[in-house]
């Protein structure tokens, strides 16, 4: 209970007062007067301790204030009862544990030699439609194990994380080492990591511009976790830091493409064919994998403006899905590709701005008339993000592939290829809302294409039951108006998941 | 002149007599108070870490636990700007994520989030200061500081190991509380407890239930918020807490979120 009062007159008033007592009544002035009740010293110096009777006094003991500094409000409180308002000093802060300095007595940890994590994943799915091209509605149906380690010395840790799979719809059992990799810090400004390891830059969310890492649209489409949207690389990845450009490069001795759509689960639109088409054919690659003949190489260059960051990208290596077509034998292939980059991302207003352009030099087809390999493209996204309401966050963003020698292609088009438009456009928007102490997490993540006239819908459930039990549900909603466009295409793969993971 | 030094000699006998003495100081003032305790709760040393064991208490009485280790540097002599680094050790979904904030006042923290799995860097929209932090029922800006220059102070109240200041935030519409109040302690300027009303009912409060002096610090050890509408309440515990041990400003940048600083955070 506050009380109102002009305690500040009073008790300045009530200190000249006591000091003319004391000057007059004390003759010697030898020793400090005792602290009057109701004052301490404002600096923190160490406070010589309160003669006994004072330590801790409750306000029951307070002598009651003279007569017309008592507020009229407030009786004076009986001896015995404590005001139940006034919090009790916690231990700690009673006067005599001020001085003395806390020995806080550590138990020293009997370490384990090493820490086991990971998590139970089972998760199935499956088409909401039937697809005419697949045999099977079930698009997702395994049970993942994941277990992950690591282990440290001075200036070198290593990681380990593998998930054993064993996958129902493709009816067999896998090993899929997500992570073993080696962290060295040779001097202060250099970190080095070698090995399997998953790699992102760059400034999208659910698209790509300037990381060239592999994809896993696989897992995408069909329902796993999200961080299953990036495929590991084999790689070394090293850093130089530094105050005026932050250097990274990541260095993989063989081509690491996507996880791309093959038809084995999910139906595709074969130009061949003229039509989409499953696991009857699927998409047979000639992939580059020639150990360091065919490596690739990604580039980052960035550094802090305030708390903005600008970076600039560059990549050399291969198209990572496949961007070209081989007729004898007639495979998919991974035309030769230089990127060239740049963004910006900061603090805009209440929310988080984001612009990031590059440059796809396809180095086989510069002139555009290869109708088998990709043509070179110009890309940019520009995002935004920021709290609309409470718990409640919205992310947008506009997203543009733009073809170069657009001519060329056009003349050069087999007759049985649908043209592209030159430019396509795609809109991103994600809406995330927290609920329940933010163990219920209810998302969506859109993209639609107004010059495509297709669209890809990922609405989410996720819900922590506990600690260690998380519950996640969703849907992959394909909708398009032909069967020709990037989203379009996948139509009748439109499928529905649930899954349910014990982590540890 | 004779006379002159005598009345002069008895002025100063009075003076001196009258001088007050060590202890009989004047009260600190609001503005004194307030600073010290910002001082003491949010920028002791010039840096610190500590290891916080998060339990979250639900309605129903469940729990869940969160741990983690913070790391925090003063970035400026005048107690404002500010760098945070959150690892989290616990639950093993959240396990290696790592959560950065740049403390400003006057304009909108910056905020970073790293993903372990997707090594992904993300900055994020950050305007809304009271949201929960994790799911708990302490809020952003319970954990960075709350800007003195938002209220208007007032000192209703001094008692015997306590000033009990009013704060009235300047701005209503951009609060859920009508005002706060505080229980200072008064020797080491501790909030020891602090209490969130609306419409004349307390609905929230903070208190401090342990105090350590560490490295000449006084720190609080354990702090318990409970929200009395939900009827949920936090309790953290720092443990391994230190100060002023020379973190770099590097540390709070890209390059250690992805590469967590395993000497600081053991």
């Amino acid at each position: 209970m506050t009380v109102k009062s002009d305690l500040i007159t009073g008790i300045t008033w009530f200190t000249a007062l006591f000091m003319v007592v004391a000057v007059l009544c004390t003759p010697v002035f030898s020793e400090e007067p005792a602290l009057p009740e109701g004052l301490a010293p404002a600096s923190s110096a160490a406070e010589p301790p309160l003669p006994a009777g004072l330590e801790d006094a409750p306000p029951a003991t307070e002598p009651p204030l003279p007569q017309g500094l008592e507020t009229p409000s407030e009786p004076a409180l009986p001896e015995g009862l404590e005001s139940s308002s006034e919090p009790a000093l916690p231990p700690g802060l009673k006067s005599s544990d001020l001085l003395s300095e806390t020995t806080v007595e550590s138990v020293p940890a009997r370490k384990p030699p090493f820490e086991l994590h990971g998590f139970w994943d089972i998760r199935a799915g499956t088409r909401v439609q039937s697809d005419p091209a697949q045999s099977k509605d079930a698009t997702l149906g395994e049970s993942r194990l994941q277990l992950k380690t690591d282990k440290g010395w001075d200036k070198v840790f290593v990681e380990f994380t593998a998930d054993g799979v064993f996958d129902a719809v493709n009816e067999r059992a896998k090993l899929d080492i997500r992570q073993w990799r080696l962290t060295w810090t040779p001097v202060d400004a250099l970190d080095i990591r070698i090995g399997r390891q998953v790699l992102t830059w760059g400034t999208g969310d659910m698209l790509f511009i300037n990381d060239l890492f592999p994809k896993d649209w696989v897992s995408f489409f069909s329902g796993r976790n999200e961080e299953y949207l990036k495929a590991p690389s084999n790689a070394v990845r090293a850093g130089w830091f530094n105050d005026w450009m932050n250097v990274e490069v990541a260095w993989s001795p063989r081509f690491d493409s996507d996880r791309h759509i093959t038809g084995k689960r999910f139906s595709y639109y074969s130009p061949i064919h003229g039509t989409t088409v499953g696991s009857d054919n699927q998409v047979r690659v000639n992939k580059p994998d020639d150990f360091f003949k065919d490596d690739e190489i990604a580039l980052r260059l960035y550094r802090s403006i305030g708390s903005a960051q600008l970076a600039f990208y560059g990549y050399s290596g291969y198209w990572k899905s496949p961007g070209g077509m081989q007729i004898f034998p007639f495979r998919s292939v991974f035309p030769k590709l230089r990127a060239y980059g740049a963004s910006l991302q900061g603090a805009l207003g209440r929310g988080v701005g984001s612009i990031e352009i590059g440059y796809y030099d396809s180095r086989e087809d510069r002139g555009g008339r290869k109708a088998l390999i990709n043509n070179s493209e110009f890309r940019v996204l520009l995002g935004y993000e920021r709290e609309i309401a409470k718990e409640l966050t919205l992310g947008l963003q506009y997203y543009l592939e733009h073809m170069m020698q657009y001519g060329a292609y056009r003349d050069t088009l087999p007759f049985f290829m649908t043209a592209r438009d030159r430019d396509r456009h795609v809109l991103t928007m994600r809406l995330t809302k927290l609920l329940m102490n933010q163990n219920l997490i209810l998302s969506f993540f859109g993209y639609f294409s107004p010059s495509d006239a297709d669209a890809y819908l990922r609405p989410g459930i996720t819900y922590k039951i506990s600690d260690t039990i998380t519950l996640e549900t969703g849907g992959n909603i394909f909708l398009g108006n032909s069967r020709t466009s990037f989203f379009g295409q996948f139509q009748d793969n439109t499928n529905v998941y649930a899954g349910l993971r014990f982590s540890f | 002149m004779k006379l002159f030094s005598v009345i002069a000699l008895l002025f100063l006998a009075v003076t001196v007599l009258w001088t007050p003495m060590g202890h009989t100081e004047e009260a600190p003032t609001v503005d004194e108070i307030i600073t010290k305790t910002n001082q003491t709760a949010y920028y002791q040393g010039q840096d610190g870490r500590a290891q916080v064991k998060m339990t979250i208490t639900d309605q129903q009485g469940n729990t869940r636990e969160r741990e983690f280790v913070i790391l925090r540097k003063n970035m400026d002599d005048k107690n404002e700007e500010q760098h945070f680094y959150v690892y989290f050790k616990n639950p093993a979904d959240v396990r290696e994520m790592v959560f950065m904030v740049w403390k400003h006042v006057g304009k909108d923290d910056d905020r970073w989030m790293y993903l372990p799995a997707l090594d992904v860097v993300r900055q994020i929209a950050s305007s809304d200061k009271r949201t929960s932090f994790v799911g708990s029922t302490f809020f952003y800006e319970d954990v960075s500081g709350r800007s003195l220059l938002e209220d208007t102070h007032e000192l209703v109240e001094t008692t015997d190991n306590y000033y009990v200041i009013k704060n009235t935030p300047k701005n209503p519409a951009t609060v859920e509380f009508d005002s706060f109040t505080m229980h200072i302690h008064k020797t080491t300027f501790i909030p020891v407890k602090v209490e969130y009303e609306k419409g004349g009912k307390v609905y929230r409060t903070v208190e401090a239930r342990k105090v350590d002096t560490i490295s000449g610090f006084p720190t609080v050890t354990q702090s318990s918020m409970k929200d009395l509408n939900l009827g949920t309440e936090t309790t953290l515990d720092y443990e391994k807490v230190e100060y002023n041990i020379g973190i770099p400003e590097n540390i709070f940048t890209e390059r250690f979120m992805r590469r967590a600083p395993r000497q600081y955070l053991e």
